[in-house]
């Protein structure tokens, strides 16, 4: 196993390098000059646009320009914002921990509630409690987060008086006023992930229960608890990772709006708004967080089946 | 049920011959019962009605309700009535007028980036299988690639550095998806082109172009099929994401997802402005989700019975 994690490994590479290629090319090749943003209304002056210009770095060859941008995730020196004139480094140092809290609020509420639902529903097929979990799972997969978000913003606002604090709260300061502030937002992104985790529970324990080894199991006496915890979940939790493998994108992707709903300076919420700025080292370095954090994340799923599953060669 | 197979014509006839035995080596049930047993699943009936209704609003929706979705009054955020059974924004625009120009927006953009998203697929996915090698590995790395990138992340570099509008939405979405089709069609048409009387057709000198479009097209359609579904839904999803963020739909024509981000600093006092676009959304993307469930149960036989 270890030498096929090895070789996983092997492949994240070019992929991260080809990721940050692509973002490199597409913040150059598309049209929106960054130099208009830093010359600003001196842009038609030569003068202004040619010291812009080295400002930036943009006379040097697309290499040399990539290899600056790439070897910045290692030096730190990710350049400065055009807008701010901040470190970009340090702008997404300060964004990273809100977007990490999120998402893993957002997967761990998913799974406590997604998984035990899902095996309600599977043990009690065609009961009302499963119809009633499966037309809630649908409404779930089809509530659109930023309006789920924007909701829960109404609903606290109206009747509990209750507006979210402008600046966020770090963990490390303050837990419990952190977790108040984080707690509807972490459930706006964790809906579609809960739905979806249990359906695929559902879907996977209803297989499993059909199989030779649970009816062994029933067999051989042991008790229910015993069949359906240690026999079954373990095997039916097989495609719920694969599940939350593939969701992860989704996952960062509804983090990103619902930090824009809620005001959370998180990596989405600046690579938001430095989109509309045209401020491209934010854009880039925040889209290049996010796309690697992504490859790693789904890396570190494909390795976990090897660990569930012992007969899946990673 | 046997696949229906045209009358040999001259030397036509072993390649008809062939195309029997795609009948016989496929398990899906055969597509002209599919329609009727989709309308029996509860779910997937659910979806459908929904889907006719949406659509139904789309096209005669401004005939019957014939106000101005872009017509601004002093009527500013009236709460909703008779005359304006939704509302009014902030502008004095009638609420209803812009949720039906929305279903509108939302089909449009959603079905022209999801054709985007097959049409790139298909040439991607169907080239990378047919021709293999070199051709397939390095297409296969340009779709991890694209896959290395968060979709929405994608979409908003796309449409964010194209600039906001509503064609660079409908072609960020689209591009943003290929990789989706391209993966699974391309699994597809492997599974196709294994089979004997592909090379029964080689054998025969059929060609390339022949093979793919009466052979492989033909036997992928149901993987299609539902997988268009399902990215009809995503695509709305995200159109209305673009759109909430300011990077898709641009102001004054009406989206769902612009709709709510406007009515956003006046959610205190109208909050039907709110709640309206949400629900016109979700009821979409429920009934495509349904319409998505109901399909696969009828076209993919190993789930039938889950």
């Amino acid at each position: 196993m270890l030498r096929h994690a090895g070789g996983r490994l092997a492949q994240l590479v070019p992929t991260l390098i080809g990721m940050s290629i692509l973002i490199f090319v597409l913040v150059r090749l598309l049209p929106g000059n960054a130099l208009e943003v830093v010359a600003g209304d001196a842009g038609s002056n030569p003068q202004a646009v040619a010291a812009a210009k080295a400002q930036l770095g943009l006379n040097e060859s697309l290499v040399v320009q990539y290899w600056h941008f790439l070897s910045g995730f290692f030096t730190g020196d990710l350049g400065k914002s055009y807008l701010s004139g901040q470190n970009v480094a340090s702008i997404l140092g300060r964004a990273i921990p809100i977007t990490l809290e999120l998402t893993i609020l957002a997967t761990v509420f998913a799974v406590v509630v997604g998984v035990p639902l899902g095996i309600l529903s599977a043990t009690r097929r065609n009961s009302s409690s499963d119809i009633l979990s499966r037309i809630g799972g649908l409404i779930g997969l089809s509530f659109p987060n930023f309006w789920l978000a924007t909701v829960l913003l109404l609903i606290t606002s109206t009747y509990f008086h209750w507006e979210p604090s402008v600046t966020w709260i770090p963990f490390w300061d303050d837990l419990g006023g952190n977790l108040v502030q984080m707690a509807m937002p972490a459930f706006a992104v964790s809906l579609y992930l809960l739905a979806a985790v249990m359906r695929m529970t559902r879907t996977s324990m209803l297989e499993v229960l059909g199989e030779d080894f649970v009816r062994t199991a029933w067999a051989k006496g042991a008790g229910r608890r015993r069949v359906l915890w240690s026999h079954a979940l373990r095997n039916a939790l097989i495609p719920v990772v694969t599940l939350i493998g593939a969701q992860i994108g989704n996952l960062m992707s509804g983090s990103t709006v619902v930090e824009v709903v809620f005001g959370l300076p998180g990596v989405g919420n600046t690579l938001v708004s430095a989109t509309y700025n045209r401020d491209y080292p934010v854009v880039e370095a925040t889209a290049v967080f996010l796309a690697a954090v992504f490859v790693v994340l789904n890396l570190v799923v494909d390795l976990l089946y090897g660990v569930l599953d012992p007969r899946i060669e990673v | 049920m046997v696949n229906k197979v045209e009358l040999p014509k001259g030397g036509r006839r072993a390649e008809a011959l062939a195309l029997s035995f795609a009948g016989q080596a496929e398990q899906a049930p055969r597509r002209q019962g599919a329609w009727r047993a989709l309308l029996r699943n509860p779910i997937g009936m659910t979806g459908v009605v929904i889907i006719g209704l949406v659509i139904l609003t789309a096209l005669v929706g401004r005939f019957a309700w014939t106000k101005s979705y872009s017509a601004q009054n002093y009527t500013r955020l009236l709460s909703p009535s008779a005359s304006h059974p939704m509302g009014t924004d902030e502008l004095g625009r009638d609420d209803l007028a812009r949720i039906i120009h929305g279903a509108q927006v939302s089909i449009e953009v959603g079905v022209v980036a999801v054709g985007v998203a097959l049409v790139l697929g298909l040439l991607i996915g169907v080239t990378a299988a047919f021709y293999g090698g070199v051709i397939d590995a390095v297409l296969m790395r340009v779709v991890d690639v694209l896959f290395a990138i968060p979709s929405l992340v994608l979409a908003i570099l796309i449409a964010g550095l194209l600039g906001p509008s509503r064609t660079n939405a409908m072609i960020a979405i689209g591009i943003v998806f290929a990789p989706s089709f391209a993966r699974v069609i391309r699994g597809s048409a492997l599974t196709v082109l294994a089979h004997p009387y592909v090379e029964a057709a080689r054998a025969l000198g059929v060609t390339d172009l022949r093979i793919i479009t009466r052979h492989v097209l033909r036997n992928i359609i149901s993987p299609i099929i539902v997988l268009t579904t399902i990215y009809l839904s995503s695509a709305v999803l995200t159109e209305a994401a673009l759109s909430f963020l300011g990077l898709g739909v641009q102001p004054p024509e009406p989206s769902w997802g612009s709709m709510l981000f406007e009515a956003m600093p006046y959610m205190q006092i109208a909050p039907w402005l709110a709640v309206f676009p949400g629900l016109a959304i979700m009821l979409v993307v429920l009934g495509l989700n349904f319409l998505g469930d109901g399909l696969r149960d009828v076209l993919d036989p190993r789930v039938r019975d889950a």
